[in-house]
């Protein structure tokens, strides 16, 4: 096996006129997780579906745990689990019923498919759950479901695609605790997301994609840094006093300060960080300035994203709709 | 030389063939966990042929006659059996669409198992689901006086046409299933299966129809299937003197056949399809 689990070389896709993927590359290291991050239409899905056999590509290469996917998608199969932007699950059966029946097909016969479903529910505490029909479960459960599906056969590789898409804040987390105990026992992951808190959650390498195309390919503090440094954040009681606070921010800033009038927020990337919030907390306090909130902060991804593309997640996103 | 390439290839066929089974039997196993598990919708699939009965028995029944004499209830009852194998495709549509607008379908293709077991898992559980819906609506039709004079052989003879004709619709149902967008659009599939079910000797003899919608009805396959049961039961077939009415055993047969022919490779290439 070589020391990539997933390899990309210019891969090509069309639909139509469409180019879903226009030279995508992408090297994903044994047992790192990856975040394949981007707006909705940037190609995300399209490479899962490459990668895990679904879809033929047009061009160039796809290498999953050393296999090229085009010529031995049989072989591929073996070796990964996919937990797609759907639970896919049949709702009529058990939560036991499916893990069985994905298990007898995934050829480990009868006895150690029921074995195996019984481990993984409770690994992913669904043992209280496991004989009512799916159509009972909430969304955080038929999630980590899906998620123990698609590990049934201890795959090498696991591709989820937006696997919090649709979950409310608690599913979410149930999902992240269920992805972060797969990482802990050496899984490659490649998990793609338009949440960019939920890359940096659980990513320790995240690519961005833009059109069909890897734009950015890094560790998220290192895609953090190419956009400057940290900032301070002044957020006032009264907005008529924004004007004031700017001047105060802008002595301690390497930027003019950007001032949110909706938020009555100040804020501008500072380089001498701790320096910089004593002199303005004091200099505030001094000019009678009442502040709701001042804090030091990274900038998150949606900068990064805003940065590389020159334009956010959200716009793309409006733009489509 | 051809040792050595063949040996190798024969286990992986081998092997395969043994999956493809095994796999196909996975999945006729979850569809009858399904009937197990919701009993209410073997009910549901059969309340619209018995209702149909109990209309057009006894509420329109004694309005319509049988061309060249006979019990309408006795022609009424392989009519029936035909109407629910011909609109049977409906559940296989649905099943098809149902798993994958949910990602199953997905599922199962990036999975080891065997490929076509998605299909012939279907259609081997479509069939036993079929004989249980026939096994049902015979006794209903028993119950309400139907009999079959045709013995042994030509009573399992008419209901193996009907399996038939249910078997070369799977295909039908596939395709269908698999170009529809959702399950609400599966669900308007049956603005198709009533008039196909309908306009046929099911019913009424295409003999008392419009020139124009009866030739439609005779030619329709449900009419051939119905047909041939019909004399196959030995109940009042009402045939008229076309060569395609005359000839209702061949056609219960050639029917299945072409309509096998042409919807199979359709639903395989759609389904191919689906890596485009």
């Amino acid at each position: 096996m070589t020391e990539n689990a997933i390899l990309a070389a210019g891969i090509r896709k069309n639909y139509g006129e469409k180019r879903a993927l226009d030279g995508f590359d992408l090297a994903v290291p044994k047992g790192a997780v990856y975040g394949l991050l981007g707006p909705n239409g940037a190609g995300k899905t399209t490479a899962v579906r490459i990668l895990t056999t679904l879809v033929r590509l047009d061009g160039g290469r796809a290498e999953v745990a050393g296999i090229d996917v085009a010529t031995r998608p049989r072989q591929v199969r073996r070796r990964i689990g996919l937990a797609g932007q759907h639970a896919a699950l049949d709702e009529v059966l058990t939560g036991r019923q499916n893990l069985r029946m994905f298990g007898r097909l995934y050829h480990l016969g009868k006895k150690r498919a029921a074995a195996r479903a019984d481990e993984l529910l409770e690994r992913f505490d669904l043992v209280e759950a496991a004989d009512k029909g799916v159509k009972e479960y909430s969304g955080g459960m038929r999630r980590r479901l899906d998620l123990a599906a698609s590990m049934i056969l201890a795959p090498d590789i696991l591709f989820l695609d937006e696997p919090t898409t649709g979950l409310d804040p608690r599913g979410r987390n149930e999902v992240w605790e269920a992805v972060r105990a797969l990482v802990a026992q050496g899984t490659t992951v490649l998990l793609t997301t338009q949440y960019l808190d939920e890359a940096d959650q659980l990513a320790d390498h995240i690519a961005v994609l833009d059109r069909g195309r890897v734009i950015a390919d890094d560790t998220p503090d290192a895609l953090k840094r190419l956009i400057g440094g940290d900032r301070i954040e002044v957020v006032v009681r009264d907005p008529a006093t924004l004007p004031a606070t700017a001047a105060v921010v802008a002595r301690v800033a390497s930027t003019e300060p950007h001032i949110d009038e909706t938020a009555a927020r100040v804020h501008a990337p500072v380089t001498d960080r701790v320096a910089a919030l004593t002199e303005v907390a004091r200099t505030l306090q001094d000019d009678g300035i009442a502040v709701e909130d001042i804090g030091l902060r990274r900038p998150t991804l949606d900068e990064v994203f805003l940065r590389l593309t020159g334009h956010t997640a959200d716009e793309e996103e409006k733009k489509k709709a | 030389m051809t040792a050595l390439t063949k040996t190798p290839a024969d286990e992986t066929l081998r092997e395969r063939f043994r999956w493809a089974v095994a796999d196909c039997w996975t999945i006729v196993l979850r569809g009858l966990t399904h009937y197990i598990r919701q009993p209410s919708n073997i009910a549901w699939q059969l309340g619209f042929p018995i209702v149909s009965v109990l209309l057009f028995g006894y509420v329109f029944g004694s309005a319509m006659s049988v061309p060249g004499g006979g019990d309408y209830r006795e022609f009424l009852m392989p009519g029936m059996f035909g109407m629910t194998m011909a609109m049977g495709f409906m559940n296989t549509s649905y099943v098809v669409v149902y798993d994958s607008t949910r990602g199953v379908t997905d599922r199962f293709r990036s999975m080891p198992m065997a490929p076509s077991a998605v299909v012939t898992g279907r259609g081997v559980g479509d069939l036993i689901a079929a004989t249980v819906d026939l096994t049902v609506l015979a006794l209903t039709a028993l119950a309400i006086g139907w009999r079959s004079s045709g013995g042994v052989l030509g009573t399992l003879a008419a209901f193996g046409l009907l399996l038939l004709l249910r078997f070369s619709l799977i295909w039908l149902g596939v395709l269908l299933g698999l170009l529809v967008p959702n399950e609400e659009a599966a669900g308007s599939l049956f603005a198709l299966a009533f008039p196909f079910a309908m306009i046929s000797s099911a019913f009424v003899a295409p003999s008392l129809m419009p020139d124009w919608l009866g030739t439609i009805a005779m030619w329709n396959p449900v009419s051939a299937t119905v047909t041939a049961s019909r004399e196959l039961f030995g109940n009042p077939a009402a045939v008229g003197d076309t060569w395609v009415e005359q000839n209702a055993l061949l056609m219960a047969v050639i029917w299945p056949i072409v309509l096998t022919a042409i919807f199979l490779p359709l639903a395989v290439r759609r389904y191919q399809h689906l890596s485009r």
